[in-house]
C-alpha cells in the first residue's frame, strides 16, 4: 500500500481523485505559502477544469457575473461580465480562514448544487482558532495539513492517467458492502455529518478507478483514511461507546437490488479503524476542543471579522467629497443616470457621462460597537459551590438579554493553579450553557493568572473592534501566585500588578465581591484597576445580572 | 442541472417534512424555522420541496408572479396577457446579500445605457406567492433581517429610493435554517416564523445507512432513482392539493379553540400570534390527514412545532423549550 502517512502524497492523491470525480467537492490544504504548497498547486494543471483564483473579499459580481460597469461606461453600451461560478471550474481560494460567512454560504450553495465545481481552499490560519469555515470543510472530501512537510523531501508519488481513470469510473465493480461499513465507521469516529461517509464511498470508487483495481480492502482503507481521519471527534473504543451493537434490520431495498449484498465480502472493521486511526492527528483532543469553541464566532466569520461590523448602512445623502467622507459612487451614478439623455441634448459636444455636483452622494453608516463582557469567574474551592452557581445564572441571564444590546459574552475561569478560557466571545446561548454546565469547581485562587487571561481576551476583542469589559466575580482571597506557588502575599501582589497592567492597557473592568464579608484586598484591586467595586453578598443570579447591567449603564 | 433530491426519498426527519407540508397546504401559517446541525438534510428538504410543490398559475414573465393580468404592476412593462402554469417559486436569499438585491432598486444598466428610469425587482418580488429560503438565517445581517420582518408583516414591498416609488406584493413563506451553536435569532424574527422544528442527524445506524444508500443511488444512477421516487412525490403532491381543498370545508370541533387558548395561556406565549398559528397549523394538519373536523388530537400533534419558539426564554431552564411545551400540553390537554 502506498505511503498514506506522507501528507504530501495524500494531498497529491486527493487532487488526482478530484480530477477523477469532481463530485468529491474539493480539498482544504492547511499550510502557509511556501514551496511545498506551490509545488502542489502546480499539480492542479492535471485537473480537467479551468482554474480560477478567489480571495475572501470577492464580490457577488465577480462570482455570478453581472454588469461590467467600467466597460459599460467606456463603450456606452451594456457589457456583461462572466462570473467565476458560471462554468464548472477549480476554485482556488487563498486565505480561506478569512472567508466571510456570506462567501461561505455562496460557495456552500454552489458545491451543494453539484455543478462540477471543485474548491481548493488554502487555509493559512496561524493557530487552531483560525481556520477554514466548518461549513466548507464539511462539504469537501479532503483535508491535508502540509505545514510540517519539508520541501526537500517532497514526493507526490507517480502521475497516473486521470482521463483514463475518469472513463473507468462508472464501470468500477464494488466488491464490498460499503454502505454499511462506511456508516458504521463514521459513527465509530463520532462523525455526525452524513456527508462524510458519502465522500468515503465516492473516494473509494474514484481510487479504484485511479489505481485500476477492484474496490478491495486496500482501496477502502485508503478512502477511509483520506476522508474520515480529519473529521474524527472521538477515538473508537473510548469508554462511552457500545461497539458491538446489532445493526437494525435493513430497510427494504430500492433500485439497486439487495441480492448482490450476499455475495459481497465483509472487510474486518478493525482494519478500517486502524487505517483511519493511523492518520489521526496526535493532538486530536485539543483540536476537537478548539473546533467546538470556534463555532462561537459564527460560521467562519472568525478572524475575518476584523474591525467593527460596518453597522447598518444608512441611505447615502447629497454631500461634497472631501474631509473624510466617502463618495458613494454607485449612488452618485444612479442619481446622474436618469438625466444622461437630457444633459447630453443640452451639451451636444460633450462625450461621456454628464455628472453634476448635485449628483454626488456620500456614504453614511450607523456604526455601533459590539460590546463584549468577559466574565472572569472564580471557580476555586472557597467560591465554588454557591458563588459559581449564581455566577452561571447571572451570565445566562445577561446573555439571554444580550441580543437587544448587541452584547457578546466570553467566559474565563480560574481555579487550581491556572486560568482557562472556557468560552471565546459568543452570542450563542446554547454554547454558553454547555460550557457553564461543564465548569468544575475547586482548588486554589490564582487571581492574577485569571486576570491575565481575561486581559488577553479583552485585548484580542478590542483588536476585532469590540468594546470589552472585564467582569470579575470572586470572593477575593488570592492565594496562588503567577508562578503557581501557594504564596498568599505574593499572590495578592501579583494580582495587583496584573490589575495595574490592565488599567494601563485601558481595559474596562468591574469587580463584584461575592464573599459573605467584603474583602478589603478586592477593593484595593478594584482601585488599582480603576474599576467600580460592588459588594454583593448572597446575591442571586437576577440581582447579579441587574447589578452588572446598572454598572455598565443601561 | 440535475433535478433535486426527491422529497419523499428523504429518510426520517418527519417533523421537518410535516412542517413544510403544512405550510404548503396553508401558506398563511407563516413559514418554518429549521434549526439543527450540519449535514442533516435541511437544505436538501427545502430544495426538494421546490420540486414537489404543485405548480401555480401566473402571468407569463411577470416579475412578481401575479395570478391575474390586472395584478401585474405597471412598472413591469409587460406586453403579454398569457397565463401559464409555472413552478412555485423557491428563492434563495444568501447571506451577505445587499439591501438592493433584496428589495430591488433602480436598474442601473437601463439607466446608464438607455437613460431609462426603471425598477429592477429584487428577491422579494421573485419570491411572491412562493417560498423564500434563508440558509444560516441566524447569521443574517441585522438590517436585512429588519427589512424582511417589515415585508413579511405587511405582505408588501415598498421601495422608496433614487427617485423611485414602487410598491409590489411580496407574500411568501419564509423558510429559515441555521445552527443554534453559531448564534441566536432575535426573538422578533423567531416569532415571525409560524412553525419551528429541530433536526439532528439520525443516531441509529439503520437510517444512516439508508440515507447513504439513497444518496449514493441518486448520485450514481440518477434517472432510475428519480423514476423510483416519482410516484411517491406525486402522491404527496396530490395529498397537498386535496388538503388545500379540504381546508375550506373543515369544521372546528367545539372546544378546540378553547383548548388552544388555554394552552397558550398556560405557556405564557407572547402575543396572539401563537394562538392563531396553532389553530391554522391544526387545521392544516387535519386537512392533511383528511379528517372532517379539527379536534384536540390535531392541536396536540402540532403544538410543539407551533409554539416551541414562542416561549419567553428562560435562560435558567435546563430543559429545551420543546420539552416544556410537551409537558404543558400533557397537563392542559390531559
Amino acid at each position: 500500500m502506498p505511503d498514506l502517512a506522507s501528507p504530501a502524497f495524500r494531498a497529491a492523491l486527493a487532487l488526482d481523485l478530484l480530477g477523477v470525480d469532481p463530485g468529491l467537492g474539493g480539498l482544504v490544504i492547511r499550510a502557509r505559502q511556501g514551496p511545498v504548497r506551490a509545488a502542489l498547486l502546480e499539480r492542479l494543471d492535471r485537473l480537467p477544469l479551468p482554474r480560477h483564483r478567489l480571495h475572501p473579499q470577492v464580490t457577488d459580481e465577480a462570482l455570478y457575473g453581472g454588469l461590467d460597469l467600467a466597460a459599460t461606461l467606456a463603450a456606452g453600451r451594456m457589457v456583461q461580465e462572466q462570473g467565476l461560478l458560471s462554468e464548472p471550474s477549480a476554485l482556488v481560494m487563498a486565505m480561506a480562514e478569512r472567508c466571510s460567512s456570506g462567501l461561505t454560504a455562496r460557495l456552500a450553495g454552489c458545491l451543494d448544487e453539484g455543478r462540477g465545481h471543485v474548491l481548493i481552499a488554502l487555509d493559512e490560519g496561524a493557530d487552531a482558532e483560525e481556520a477554514c469555515p466548518e461549513a466548507l470543510i464539511d462539504r469537501v472530501a479532503f483535508q491535508v495539513e502540509l505545514s510540517q512537510v519539508s520541501p526537500l523531501a517532497l514526493d507526490f508519488g507517480e502521475e497516473r492517467d486521470l482521463d483514463a481513470a475518469r472513463a473507468r469510473l462508472d464501470a468500477m465493480p464494488v466488491t464490498v458492502d460499503l454502505h454499511r461499513q462506511v456508516t458504521e465507521l463514521a459513527a465509530a469516529f463520532g462523525i455526525a455529518s452524513l456527508r462524510a461517509p458519502l465522500f468515503t464511498l465516492r473516494a473509494a470508487r474514484a481510487l479504484a478507478a485511479l489505481w485500476e483495481c477492484e474496490a478491495d480492502a486496500e482501496v477502502v482503507q485508503a478512502a477511509c483514511a483520506l476522508t474520515l481521519s480529519h473529521r474524527a471527534t472521538q477515538v473508537p473504543g473510548a469508554p462511552e461507546e457500545e461497539p458491538a451493537e446489532e445493526p437494525p434490520p435493513e430497510p427494504s431495498e430500492g433500485s439497486d437490488g439487495g441480492a448482490k449484498d450476499n455475495e459481497m465480502l465483509e472487510l474486518p472493521q478493525e482494519l478500517l479503524i486502524e487505517a483511519v486511526q493511523a492518520l489521526l492527528p496526535p493532538d486530536l483532543m485539543a483540536r476537537i476542543r478548539s473546533r467546538t469553541l470556534r463555532g462561537g464566532h459564527g460560521s467562519g466569520a472568525g478572524a475575518a471579522r476584523k474591525g467593527n461590523r460596518r453597522g447598518r448602512p444608512l441611505p447615502s445623502r447629497p454631500g461634497r467629497p472631501g474631509s473624510g467622507v466617502r463618495v458613494d459612487l454607485v449612488a452618485t451614478l444612479r442619481t446622474a443616470a436618469p438625466w444622461q439623455r437630457l444633459r447630453a441634448q443640452q451639451a451636444p459636444g460633450r462625450e461621456g457621462l454628464h455628472i453634476r455636483a448635485s449628483d454626488i452622494r456620500v456614504k453614511r453608516f450607523e456604526d455601533k460597537s459590539d460590546r463584549l463582557l468577559v466574565f472572569l469567574v472564580d471557580a476555586s474551592g472557597s467560591a465554588a459551590l454557591a458563588r459559581l452557581a449564581e455566577a452561571k445564572g447571572a451570565i445566562e441571564l445577561l446573555l439571554g438579554e444580550a441580543y437587544a444590546r448587541r452584547d457578546h459574552v466570553s467566559l474565563v475561569a480560574f481555579r487550581g493553579t491556572g486560568a482557562e478560557v472556557l468560552l471565546p466571545p459568543t452570542r450563542s446561548l446554547v454554547q454558553t450553557k454547555r460550557r457553564l454546565a461543564e465548569l468544575p469547581g475547586g482548588g486554589g485562587t490564582p487571581l492574577a493568572a485569571g486576570l491575565q487571561a481575561a486581559m488577553g481576551e479583552a485585548m484580542a476583542a478590542r483588536r476585532r473592534g469590540m468594546a470589552p469589559t472585564i467582569c470579575l466575580l470572586t470572593d477575593g482571597r488570592a492565594n496562588i501566585a503567577l508562578d503557581g506557588s501557594a504564596n498568599r502575599a505574593q499572590a495578592a501582589e501579583d494580582a495587583r500588578r496584573v490589575g495595574r497592567a490592565a488599567r494601563l492597557a485601558g481595559a474596562e473592568a468591574l469587580v463584584l465581591d461575592c464573599g459573605i464579608r467584603a474583602e478589603p484586598g478586592l477593593k484595593a484591586l478594584a482601585a488599582a484597576m480603576d474599576a467600580p467595586y460592588l459588594a454583593l453578598p448572597r446575591a442571586d443570579a437576577r440581582r447579579l445580572s441587574r447589578a452588572v447591567g446598572a454598572a455598565l449603564g443601561d | 442541472m440535475k433535478a433535486p433530491f426527491p422529497f419523499s426519498a428523504i429518510v426520517g426527519q418527519d417533523e421537518m417534512k410535516d412542517a413544510l407540508i403544512l405550510t404548503a397546504i396553508d401558506p398563511s401559517i407563516g413559514g418554518v424555522l429549521v434549526f439543527g446541525d450540519r449535514g442533516t438534510g435541511k437544505s436538501t428538504a427545502v430544495r426538494a420541496l421546490a420540486a414537489l410543490l404543485p405548480p401555480i398559475r401566473g402571468v407569463k414573465g411577470c416579475p412578481v408572479n401575479s395570478a391575474r393580468v390586472e395584478d401585474v404592476p405597471d412598472w413591469a412593462g409587460l406586453e403579454t396577457k398569457e397565463v401559464v402554469e409555472m413552478p412555485t417559486p423557491v428563492v434563495d436569499l444568501p447571506l451577505g446579500v445587499t439591501e438592493d438585491r433584496v428589495t430591488g432598486a433602480l436598474d442601473i444598466e437601463a439607466a446608464l445605457t438607455r437613460g431609462e428610469k426603471r425598477f429592477e425587482p429584487g428577491l422579494l418580488a421573485r419570491a411572491n406567492r412562493g417560498y423564500l429560503y434563508i440558509d444560516e438565517v441566524n447569521l443574517l445581517e441585522d438590517h436585512v433581517v429588519d427589512l424582511l420582518l417589515d415585508v413579511a408583516a405587511s405582505g408588501e414591498n415598498l421601495v422608496e429610493r433614487e427617485g423611485l416609488s414602487v410598491r409590489h406584493p411580496a407574500r411568501f413563506v419564509l423558510v429559515g435554517s441555521g445552527n443554534p451553536e453559531e448564534g441566536e435569532l432575535r426573538p422578533q424574527l423567531l416569532d415571525r416564523f409560524g412553525l419551528s422544528v429541530e433536526v439532528s442527524s439520525p443516531r441509529e445506524l439503520g437510517p444512516r445507512i439508508e440515507v447513504l444508500k439513497r444518496r449514493d443511488a441518486y448520485d450514481r444512477d440518477h434517472a432510475a432513482f428519480m423514476l423510483r421516487w416519482q410516484a411517491e412525490d406525486a402522491a404527496i403532491r396530490e395529498r397537498i392539493l386535496a388538503g388545500r381543498r379540504a381546508l375550506t370545508e373543515l369544521e372546528t370541533a367545539p372546544g378546540t379553540i378553547e383548548d388552544i387558548a388555554r394552552l397558550c395561556l398556560a405557556l405564557g406565549a407572547d402575543g396572539l400570534r401563537g394562538e392563531l398559528t396553532l389553530l391554522k397549523a391544526a387545521r392544516a394538519y387535519a386537512a392533511w390527514r383528511d379528517d372532517t373536523a379539527v379536534v384536540r388530537t390535531h392541536v396536540r400533534a402540532v403544538a410543539q412545532v407551533a409554539l416551541r419558539h414562542r416561549l419567553r426564554r428562560d435562560p435558567l431552564d435546563e430543559a429545551g423549550s420543546g420539552t416544556r411545551v410537551q409537558r404543558i400540553v400533557e397537563d392542559v390537554l390531559a
